[in-house]
């Protein structure tokens, strides 16, 4: 295909307008605007109109544009380049690495190009396959060791004839763009392979074999590991008001889930909160691998300053990356922050193409792209048998709070786990501010079906309990339902607050999960002999700063077992024989 | 360059103009010259073909068929100096305090945003000597933070206080749509507080027109981020985020935009987020900090709310108090642990009991209230209220925590209030000798 030349005739902020003077134009190829300095603004076709009018998105600022600018289209559509050295790095929604950028500049200028990854160091490849053997897309070519795990390089996926291997670089140390393979089709055609391919980021890649997500992924927050779960390969999204703890509530999920890459996308959110995870995470310790936790985490940043029109470019980023990790054979996790200024973004775009807006002139296609985005998260089942899962966790800012809005109805129709945020417990100090009532999950939890099922009804009913005292007064309910609203109270302290500030209190394992349920169902399961209201709310005064310090305790310390028995004994000293 | 002028107008609105031309750049400076010989700034805001659309710093009234339109061939820039400091400015970079005209270097607008890697996690606090501050919810240096508050409110003697009992090297003032009395506090504040040697001014007041008003918080912060990157502390008011907003929102109307909520453009979020981003503590360089101020009735209008979700916090203001529910810094848990050991303390336990308080205050309404405890709670609500949330109250923290630990000695046992042996033992004061608190008064 001869690649396509335009000159701009409009320009209204990110929304170019091109009219072509040669070839033809694919939707959603990547085209450059050249501006008279000779500085190249890459940009995306996102509508083909008739008289040769063609309209960009435009991913950098468009000041000193003018009309009559040569535009330059590519044939290809937006990439992303996958290989080693992923992990570990930090790009903006174009996949420009943010520390190369940061050499030169103080600020992100735009027009400039740098390479993704990392074409300077070499990498420990060691082969897998021999001359003469038959090869098809998603084969595996060899290893390269990539910071915690191997990392297998593949026959690029969009090739899916048969080849036969002709070349194979011995075991040895390449960059990602020496050639280390060359491989030939039935027609004789010869094509000459590296550790790196690219691949379009809006197309999602095809599973192997897809399997349901079933099985919990640990994320170390009781309320959602006991009550609302999450599963490998499944989906969750978190709406909520501005200050009710979402933030808080990605970077726990961030440093604590049991996934092995975790991928965060900063997306149109406050670049302060990125900062704090690239800067703070090279200096944790990943218990489960012993390195340090950026070894397993990639991030995208494309903050609330940056260019709006990369925002969406940036959410398909990450998934892509994702999508790559996966079929790698590793559980992934994406946390997406936050979905929502991807849909203004489209929004934004939308209304200067004065397209017929929808309820609260979000574009009528936004509800399709939300489900085609969480759709690519799931459970593959790879050609060697193993597994690799992504799952995708994304969190929503309703305006004003209200989840009554279209992009969270989209994204609730999309995902498995809901978990609402609610001010009035953020204004409690009820960490996580999860709604215990509302939010829900369709997966398997860490603790039984008939067990959670148990916690529900008692939260429902403290609930309910404690309308009753605020109009009636503790006077004006029996004894019984008054300990049966402390229990409600106390599992709500107890259990499902947590203090994501505290190193022992701000992850739970699923072992320590399951000992810390038996204790609290042991102490609502115990009938209680006590009279008044006084004693009773001492008493449970009593258990429930037992049990906090209990939380605060590592289970390393001599004390642990001390304080468990001390529990078990507060208890029964109050239990009818 | 070559400088263009063109005489065919197409048409001319309240706040902007479109005309034929060619050549034109994107965001390119004009000037729409009248037939008097009178001069005003314009900017290109987006180019069709041969139209190209303006927005016009003096308003569209008054704008005739026959002025020409000189291209000027440059973006807007904003003059830099350490001569500005003590200087006034209007939202077109023009001095209107009457002093001369400076030559300067110039400073690109509204530039591109920081990379992320330049910024360091911010570390150092910000003290103010407003205790609800202070103690509940420290300013962190490079911190973006509102104060929510209603239109009535003392907001802007809030803000000229802080700045001027804080350590900041310079202090910006963007003051967007004030009323002449406002401005003329805000001068005379900074100059009783002996700070105006450091500070610079750039004021929109209701007589200008609107897009220079939209241009104030830019001329800002360009001339901030300058500063900062010279290796100083800059602190930049920002008052009033909510009708900046307005004007963007008159703009976009007078652009035929589609509005999203409330007849607000779709990219409220986005051109918010772009001005308070400014905001950071920059790797090898100073610091650029905003207070704003964001009028509102409803916390749910669409300014506050994407405010909100910008900002890394704010602060609620009502009845010329400070509140303490609602109010937030997002970075306090960076700083609060390193100035005194009592401080998280302390201030968890006020604002737990504070909310205990709250809801006796509500049973109280259905006669439920009747425990000596309870009667405790309410009293120490009214002191904590007389003691600590007037934001116009001076104290140092170290005083402030003191005074805080009064309040509790006053209307609590110690074993009530849930704070470790070790604190008590350092800090509970002694029977009736509290530190700040008066003893006298008592009811």
């Amino acid at each position: 295909m001869q690649k396509a030349k335009g000159k701009v005739l409009s320009v209204n902020e990110s929304l170019v307008g091109v009219e072509t003077t040669q070839g033809a134009v694919m939707n959603g190829e990547v085209a450059y605007i050249v501006l008279e300095d000779g500085k190249r603004l890459k940009s995306e076709v996102i509508d083909v109109k008739s008289g040769q009018m063609v309209y960009l998105q435009v991913f950098e600022d468009t000041s000193w544009m003018r009309i009559g600018d040569l535009v330059e289209f590519s044939g290809l559509p937006l990439a992303v380049k996958l290989g080693p050295g992923i992990l570990g790095s930090v790009t903006d929604g174009l996949q420009n690495p943010l520390y190369e950028l940061a050499k030169t500049e103080w600020f992100l200028e735009r027009g400039i190009v740098v390479e993704p990854l990392d074409n300077v160091t070499t990498w420990e490849f060691t082969p897998k396959v021999s001359i003469g053997d038959n090869v098809t897309g998603g084969d595996v070519l060899g290893t390269v060791p990539e910071k915690i795990f191997e990392h297998k390089i593949f026959v690029p996926f969009s090739l899916s004839s048969n080849f036969e291997i002709i070349e194979i670089a011995e075991k040895g140390a390449y960059t990602i763009d020496d050639p280390i393979a060359k491989i030939k089709d039935d027609s004789g055609t010869i094509k000459e392979l590296t550790m790196a391919f690219e691949w379009p980021v809006k197309v999602a890649m095809p599973f192997n074999e897809r399997s349901v997500p079933e099985k919990p992924l640990p994320t170390g927050i009781r309320i959602l590991d006991s009550l609302f779960p999450i599963a490998y390969g499944g989906t969750a999204c978190n709406p909520g008001p501005f200050g009710a703890g979402k933030t808080v509530l990605q970077h726990s999920l961030a440093r604590h889930s049991q996934a092995d890459i975790v991928i965060i996308a900063a997306c149109g959110e406050r670049a302060g909160e990125a900062v704090e995870v690239f800067k703070d995470f090279p200096e944790l310790i990943d218990p489960r691998t012993g390195k340090s936790l950026m070894d397993r985490t990639y991030i995208v940043g494309n903050t609330s300053s940056m260019p709006v029109a990369a925002r969406e470019a940036s959410v398909y980023l990450a998934t892509t990356v994702g999508e790559y990790y996966r079929k790698q054979g590793l559980n992934v996790l994406i946390l997406a922050d936050s979905t929502s200024r991807w849909a203004q973004a489209l929004r934004e775009t939308s209304g200067r193409k004065e397209e017929i807006p929808g309820p609260e002139a979000f574009p009528m296609y936004i509800s399709t792209l939300i489900s085609a985005f969480y759709d690519r998260a799931g459970v593959d089942v790879l050609k060697d048998g193993s597994v690799g899962s992504l799952s995708i966790i994304g969190t929503v800012s309703p305006a004003g709070g209200n989840f009554d809005e279209p992009v969270t109805q989209a994204t609730l129709l999309s995902t498995g786990s809901f978990w609402g945020l609610s001010r009035a417990l953020s204004d409690a100090r009820k960490y996580p501010a999860i709604d215990r009532i509302d939010s829900n999950s369709k997966y398997p939890s860490l603790l039984k079906e008939e067990e959670v099922t148990y916690l529900l009804e008692l939260l429902r009913d403290g609930k309910s309990i404690a309308s009753n005292i605020l109009l009636m007064g503790e006077k004006g309910i029996t004894d019984e339902t008054y300990i049966r609203y402390q229990k409600s109270e106390l599992l709500d302290a107890v259990f499902l607050q947590q203090n994501s500030f505290n190193d022992i209190d701000g992850v739970t394992n699923p072992e320590r999960l399951r000992l810390m349920f038996d204790m609290v169902f042991a102490i609502i399961e115990a009938p209680i002999d006590l009279k008044g209201k006084e004693e009773i709310r001492t008493h449970f005064n009593f258990l429930r700063q037992a049990f906090l310090d209990w939380n605060y305790m590592s289970v390393n310390d001599e004390n642990f077992e001390k304080q468990h028995t001390k529990l078990i004994n507060l208890v029964k000293q109050r239990t009818y024989a | 360059m070559l400088k263009k002028t063109y005489e065919n107008i197409d048409s001319i609105g309240r706040s902007i103009l479109s005309i034929k031309a060619e050549g034109v750049h994107n965001k390119e400076l004009a000037e729409v010259i009248y037939p008097n010989g009178d001069k005003a700034f314009a900017q290109v805001i987006a180019l069709n073909n041969d139209e190209v659309t303006l927005q016009l710093f003096g308003g569209g009234f008054g704008v005739s068929t026959d002025c020409k339109i000189r291209f000027l061939g440059k973006p807007i820039q904003v003059g830099f100096s350490d001569d500005m400091l003590g200087r006034v400015y209007s939202g077109n970079g023009k001095p209107i305090d009457g002093g001369p005209e400076l030559v300067t270097d110039m400073v690109r607008v509204a530039g591109p945003s920081i990379n992320p890697v330049k910024r360091l996690i911010p570390k150092h606090m910000i003290r103010t000597g407003v205790p609800m501050i202070d103690v509940f919810n420290t300013l962190v240096r490079s911190q973006k933070i509102p104060i929510f508050a209603k239109a009535g409110e003392p907001y802007n003697r809030l803000l000229a206080n802080i700045a001027t009992q804080t350590d900041a090297d310079i202090i910006i003032i963007g003051g967007v749509g004030l009323k002449y009395d406002e401005f003329h506090y805000f001068r005379q504040r900074i100059e009783e507080a002996g700070s105006k040697s450091k500070t610079i001014m750039f004021v929109h007041t209701h007589r200008d027109s609107i897009v220079e008003g939209l241009m104030v918080p830019d001329l800002a912060l360009a001339v901030g981020e300058k500063f900062a990157l010279q290796g100083k502390n800059v602190f930049v008011l920002l008052s009033d985020m909510t009708q900046w907003s307005d004007y963007l929102r008159q703009v976009a109307n007078a652009q035929d935009q589609i509005p999203a909520n409330q007849g607000y453009p779709g990219d409220l979020y986005s051109q918010l987020a772009s001005r308070y981003e400014k905001a950071a503590d920059i790797e090898g360089a100073g610091s650029l900090t905003i207070l704003g101020v964001t009028t509102m009735d409803d916390v749910t209008h669409p300014v506050p709310d994407n405010t909100g979700y910008i900002t890394e916090g704010q602060f609620y203001m009502k009845d010329g108090f400070l509140e303490l529910f609602g109010s937030l810094s997002r970075l306090k848990q960076q700083v609060n642990d390193k100035t005194r050991e009592d401080h998280r303390s302390i201030m968890n336990v006020m604002a737990r009991l504070l909310s205990e308080a709250e809801e006796r205050v509500k049973a109280q309404k259905f006669g439920s209230v009747k425990d000596d405890y309870s009667f405790r709670l309410l009293d120490y609500r009214k002191a904590f209220q007389k003691e600590l949330m007037d934001p116009f109250r001076y104290l140092e923290l170290e005083d402030a925590l003191d005074l805080c630990w009064d309040i509790l000695a006053k209307y609590f046992k110690k074993e009530e209030v849930g704070l470790s042996s070790k604190l008590i033992e350092a800090f509970w004061p002694k029977e009736g000798e509290y530190k700040i608190l008066k003893s006298q008064g008592n009811e």
